[in-house]
């Protein structure tokens, strides 16, 4: 069962084509993880999915709403949230919460029960008469994932919901996602964190408008040709330098934190024995450095 | 080359940057980390003297206005602040005019420059139709023109694309030995990696301020990565030795405290809570496994 289904849909802005021919399903329940660099057509796709902008080819339907047709019906059964989180910063906590429950008219009775839950679950229990503008990312963040999803959507579209957040907090805010995904929402999520990617159920990954890689994680690694070295120095820079002045062989070579990670041949894999090189699995970071790596030559060629 | 004391900055009720003393070195790539609003860029803007400090002292290239030794400072700002409707070689000489050079001087620089960031094939595009990496790439060769002797850059990566993203750095790498020292912020903890030295900061103040090797020897706790197909390992492992649990896939980072036999200890909480155990082996800490720890010991 897929909560989104879209076939060919692209969106022009006069001469630029921001969205180029995607198509996509998202499975009920999981989380889909939509990755690529800022331009690259993610945000404006979905934008597209809650009916918010109109394609410009293509169709498709959110938990079988048409999103070209049924947009009204969609902005109900979605929520959506962004990383320009609209808070009232002159509101209090509780005030943003009860603002947003009136604009989705909740029912006075249960809206209370489930302003108390997003309370628990954001962890502003002892916050609620705090203004909005004088809470830390973190917090705001995960306040205005609950007003987000105070209607209890049964699908949840996140744009780059980490952005600036420090890493406690965007741990935090993970560990609230798989519990929502657990309990049968569907999330739509785009980041430009490649850590962030492993924890999703299934990837897609958009360059230049172009969905170029889908497929969950563990199968978006075995694209990788060849064997992924890695190889821990204190000063990859300087290691990048000195392999290539060496002209050790290699298929690429790029530094990765206090690391340095060389893709190579079997056959050439005793090349870096010398330097302590262990075999490794790659990350989704690998992934996309390859993918991007590829599909820029073909832009050039 | 720079040094901060005691620097304060305040805007209405709001703390920005908070009692902060650091010293920059010649020859440092020196990286500010650390979430959105803890006060990287109002540091950046005081040293490069759009702002001036509320309190304390400061001292840019031996200047305590750093307005003085402007010429001598590059910036490159978190938003692109190029001309979109010029081409990419009409921005970088009308940037070099606003330095005051020669008309021969500034055309064969920008030819250099465009060349050292693999703009040149792309010289007579507009800028506004250039890719987010480009337009980063273009804005650090605005930066170039004067050839500064320390250079600024706020965040200059985020939400570039990865491959971008190490272009990016391997220019920086290469001004660096050069002889440029950079001061530059960012978000990505693997990009902190590559800097001579970290200052990381929250809400406004400075937590620590070393280098990468130095801060991860510093790390009080232990972390092992266990690989499990499990994906419910959290409440499963509540009480028990591991303080943290680190998400990555389906790798996880467990942190406990500096003790010995950890291994035996945790291996034992693992099997008691019946989670399958593919691999478990100590690692050292990740940069981030290490402001995640700085991060909690100032909350």
């Amino acid at each position: 069962m897929y909560a989104v289904e879209v076939t060919n849909l692209s969106r022009r802005f006069g001469e630029f084509t921001a969205v180029d021919n995607i198509s996509l399903k998202v499975k009920t329940g999981s989380i889909y993880g939509f990755l690529g660099p800022n331009g690259s057509g993610k945000s404006t796709t979905i934008r597209m999915l809650c009916g918010l902008l109109t394609p410009t080819a293509g169709s498709g339907t959110i938990l079988g709403l048409d999103i070209a047709k049924n947009t009204e019906a969609i902005k109900h059964k979605i929520g959506y949230m962004s990383q320009k989180f609209s808070l009232y910063d002159d509101l209090t906590v509780i005030e943003n919460l009860n603002f947003y429950a009136g604009m989705y008219s909740l029912p006075r009775v249960n809206g209370k029960q489930r302003i108390q839950e997003m309370l628990a679950l954001a962890g502003l229990e002892n916050r609620q008469h705090q203004l909005a503008a004088n809470l830390s990312g973190g917090f705001k963040q995960r306040l205005a994932l609950g007003c987000a999803i105070l209607h209890n959507p049964p699908i949840l579209f996140l744009d780059e919901p980490t952005g600036g957040v420090d890493p406690k907090s965007r741990r935090m805010f993970w560990d609230i996602i798989y519990n929502l995904s657990q309990q049968g929402t569907t999330i739509m999520v785009t980041t430009h964190f490649m850590d962030e990617a492993e924890h999703c159920d299934e990837i897609g990954f958009i360059y230049n408008g172009k969905l170029i890689a889908t497929g969950p994680p563990s199968q978006l690694k075995t694209a990788l040709p060849g064997t992924l070295l890695e190889i821990p120095n204190s000063k990859p820079m300087e290691l990048l330098t000195t392999i290539q002045t060496k002209q050790l062989p290699h298929l690429d070579l790029y530094p990765f934190g206090a690391m340095l990670h060389v893709l190579v041949t079997p056959d050439n894999i005793q090349a870096y024995t010398a330097l302590r090189a262990k075999i490794i699995a790659p990350s989704l970071e690998d992934v996309f450095v390859y993918l991007v790596k590829t599909h820029r030559e073909e832009d050039l060629a | 080359m720079i040094t901060m004391d005691n620097v304060t900055k305040t805007f209405d009720h709001t703390i920005a940057v908070n009692g902060v003393s650091l010293n920059i070195k010649a020859g440092e790539i020196f990286g500010l980390v650390g979430p959105d609003g803890a006060g990287k860029t109002t540091i950046i803007r005081m040293l490069t003297g759009i702002l001036t400090p509320t309190s304390g002292e400061l001292s840019v290239l031996g200047a305590t206005n750093p307005e003085k030794v402007k010429h001598r400072l590059g910036y490159v700002p978190q938003r692109f602040s190029l001309y979109g409707d010029l081409t990419v070689m009409e921005n970088i000489r009308f940037i070099g005019s606003l330095y005051g050079e020669t008309t021969k001087k500034i055309n064969m620089l920008a030819t250099q420059i465009l060349d050292f960031s693999k703009l040149l094939p792309f010289k007579d595009r507009y800028a506004a139709n250039l890719s987010g990496g480009m337009k980063q790439k273009l804005a650090l060769a605005a930066g170039l023109m004067h050839r500064p002797t320390l250079f600024f850059l706020d965040e200059p990566t985020t939400g570039v694309d990865p491959v971008s993203r190490r272009e990016f750095w391997q220019m920086l790498y290469q001004l660096n030995k050069d002889g440029t020292t950079i001061v530059v912020s960012t978000p990505y903890m693997d990009e902190a990696d590559l800097c001579t030295k970290i200052a990381f900061m929250h809400n406004g103040r400075l937590v620590s301020c070393a280098p990468p090797e130095e801060l991860r020897q510093s790390y009080p706790y232990k972390v092992f990565e266990l690989c499990t197909p499990d994906r419910n390992i959290k409440t499963r492992l509540g009480a028990s030795v591991i303080l943290d649990i680190n998400s990555f896939g389906e790798k996880y980072h467990l942190i406990t405290a500096n003790i010995p036999n950890a291994i035996t200890e945790v291996t034992d909480a693992i099997t008691t809570a019946t989670i399958p155990i593919t691999a478990l082996n100590e690692i050292s800490p990740t940069l981030e496994d290490v402001f995640v720890a700085l991060a909690s010991e100032v909350n």
